[in-house]
């Protein structure tokens, strides 16, 4: 059973279909990217998925269970972890305190134990701050934690989002654009974290305009058009495909 | 001026201006969260005053008190949830417009059910007449009640939002809405706890000034009107600047009586908030930023 189905996944505009009949597996442990020109549909299909967006018709099945037009906190709880291309910081919060938000959903102290400060919530408070430095450890970002983290270079701030979606402990990461506004070094920096996040056992979708980078770490590779899914292959079979090479060079 | 009256004077400002800024906090905690000023914040005091003032002939004052704050933030909640939470995406002057009603609504259940007199709970230790000596002047032990509760709330809330994760979520919530979904944070119980904690602190604060100030059906309006002035001073969503402002007008409002009659002491208020409305829209201590920020 893979662990993200879609099936003839529709959404239009108005007249324009967005997404028209896309369908595709996402096996567990896998790096899979979902490629194709400028509006060709790939972050409305994030929307889709994560259900920031309703399809218009269509199935999304996560971990065995439909999840189409759920609300996305919803399947936020569910294991399912997202970035946005324009970073989200909590601003007023330092690096850490953003990650610490990530790992709420473990959390159980209930609203008024934790009002009144009740001395049972405070190991796990501890638990989920170590938890949080190691994230960024693992991120290398530790020199980052308790700066503001609105303030923090463009590289770090996404290095400090993908922690706060690790902090989810999802099963599935959706990173829309990781590679965006960043210059080669930190793509290749972004490049390695995603397939360390990958060797710990989380699974990874992601849309990137950076070729050599997609190339670089995906396992496979979806080639969307006009919100159609036009090829999904092994890298360097995407490379040689035809009709691949003329959407992104032309005839 | 002699050095007893102008401790008096202190005195009496800091304990007016503690109530300001905890009605100014509750504003704070509510606008952080949906970005709307809920007008039925006075009513919290009132309700918290007014509740523990009935519940008194049956338990003894912690308790009463204590009952009376629970008793409270359950109303907040049931507002918040009755009135609030099923709209979808509301304008800010629909909200606000919602606020107002609940407030009069308030209002008006509560003359039915207390009637017109003025109650006030007793002294918490010893009573009217009984003074304590700071420096010459003499002060009621009931405005230490005030001032210590005010600032340990403050202190307890400060560490509420710093270190707890449902404090994190709520801020988290303020920051960025769309991140803190993703993050699997239900926006909607970050609304219903915001209006639970101000609830809460505002109830509070109604039953340890109602022995000084005394409690009536329709105190919350003026009081919300001056932690209005306190918070758009302080800055909006500002608590720290809530505390700074709070203390300030209190302490101006006090010596005014010095220099004009005492009947223009609320006028005061009014005048210091359209001056700061006039000069600095985003407040004393509140960044431009911040306030163009919001949606308001």
């Amino acid at each position: 059973m893979a662990l993200l189905e879609i099936e003839k996944l529709h959404r239009n505009f108005g007249g324009l279909q967005a997404v028209s009949d896309v369908s595709f597996q996402v096996e567990s442990g896998q790096i899979k990217a979902v490629i194709g020109p400028n509006g060709a549909g790939k972050t409305t299909l994030f929307n889709l998925i994560s259900g920031a967006l309703a399809p218009s018709s269509g199935t999304v099945r996560f971990r065995d269970r439909e999840i189409q037009g759920r609300q996305p906190h919803e399947i936020a709880v569910r294991g399912m972890a997202r970035t946005y291309q324009n970073i989200k910081m909590f601003s007023g919060m330092t690096a850490l305190e953003n990650v610490m938000v990530g790992c709420h959903i473990q959390g159980k102290a209930g609203f008024l134990a934790s009002m009144l400060h009740a001395p049972w919530t405070w190991p796990e408070e501890k638990a989920i701050r170590r938890q949080s430095m190691e994230l960024l450890e693992l991120l290398e970002i530790t020199d980052c934690a308790h700066i503001e983290a609105t303030s923090l270079a463009f590289g770090q701030q996404r290095a400090v989002e993908l922690g706060r979606a690790l902090a989810m402990k999802p099963s599935l990461l959706l990173l829309d654009e990781p590679a965006a506004g960043l210059n080669i070094y930190e793509t290749a920096e972004v490049g390695r974290l995603i397939t360390r996040i990958r060797d710990l056992g989380v699974t990874v979708l992601l849309v990137e305009h950076d070729m050599s980078l997609v190339m670089d770490i995906s396992d496979e590779i979806v080639v969307l058009c006009y919100g159609q899914k036009i090829a999904e292959d092994l890298p360097a079979a995407i490379q040689q495909n035809p009709e691949v090479i003329k959407i992104y060079l032309g005839e | 001026m002699t050095t007893e009256l102008f401790i008096q004077y202190l005195f009496a400002g800091i304990t007016y201006g503690s109530i300001y800024a905890i009605v100014a906090i509750g504003f704070n905690i509510i606008y952080n969260t949906t970005g709307i000023i809920n007008f039925a914040q006075g009513e919290f005091v009132m309700l918290g005053g007014m509740i523990a003032i009935s519940l008194l002939p049956f338990m003894p004052l912690p308790l009463a008190i204590g009952l009376s704050v629970l008793m409270t933030m359950v109303i907040g909640a049931l507002i918040e949830i009755v009135f609030i939470r099923w709209l979808h995406s509301p304008s800010v002057l629909r909200m606000i417009i919602i606020t107002i009603g609940i407030s009069i609504l308030t209002r008006e259940a509560a003359v039915h059910i207390w009637g017109d007199n003025i109650r006030a709970l007793p002294y918490f230790v010893g009573d009217e007449i009984t003074t304590i000596g700071v420096l010459g002047a003499r002060i009621s032990p009931q405005v230490l009640w005030v001032v210590g509760v005010c600032g340990v709330m403050v202190f307890v809330l400060h560490l509420f939002f710093k270190t707890t994760s449902v404090g994190r979520e709520m801020r988290a919530c303020a920051a960025n809405r769309t991140a803190a979904i993703l993050c699997g944070i239900n926006p909607r119980n970050m609304v219903t706890f915001s209006f639970v904690l101000s609830a809460g602190i505002g109830a509070l604060a109604g039953c340890v000034m109602s022995p000084i100030t005394y409690t009536q059906y329709d105190v919350g309006t003026g009081l919300a009107i001056k932690g209005f002035t306190v918070a758009i001073l302080g800055g909006l969503g500002n608590s720290g600047g809530a505390v700074a402002a709070g203390l300030m007008l209190g302490i101006i409002e006090a010596f005014s009586v010095s220099v004009v009659p005492l009947a223009f002491q609320d006028a005061i208020a009014i005048a210091i908030l359209l001056g700061i409305l006039f000069v600095r829209p985003h407040g004393i201590f509140g960044s431009g930023e911040a306030a163009r920020l919001k949606a308001f």
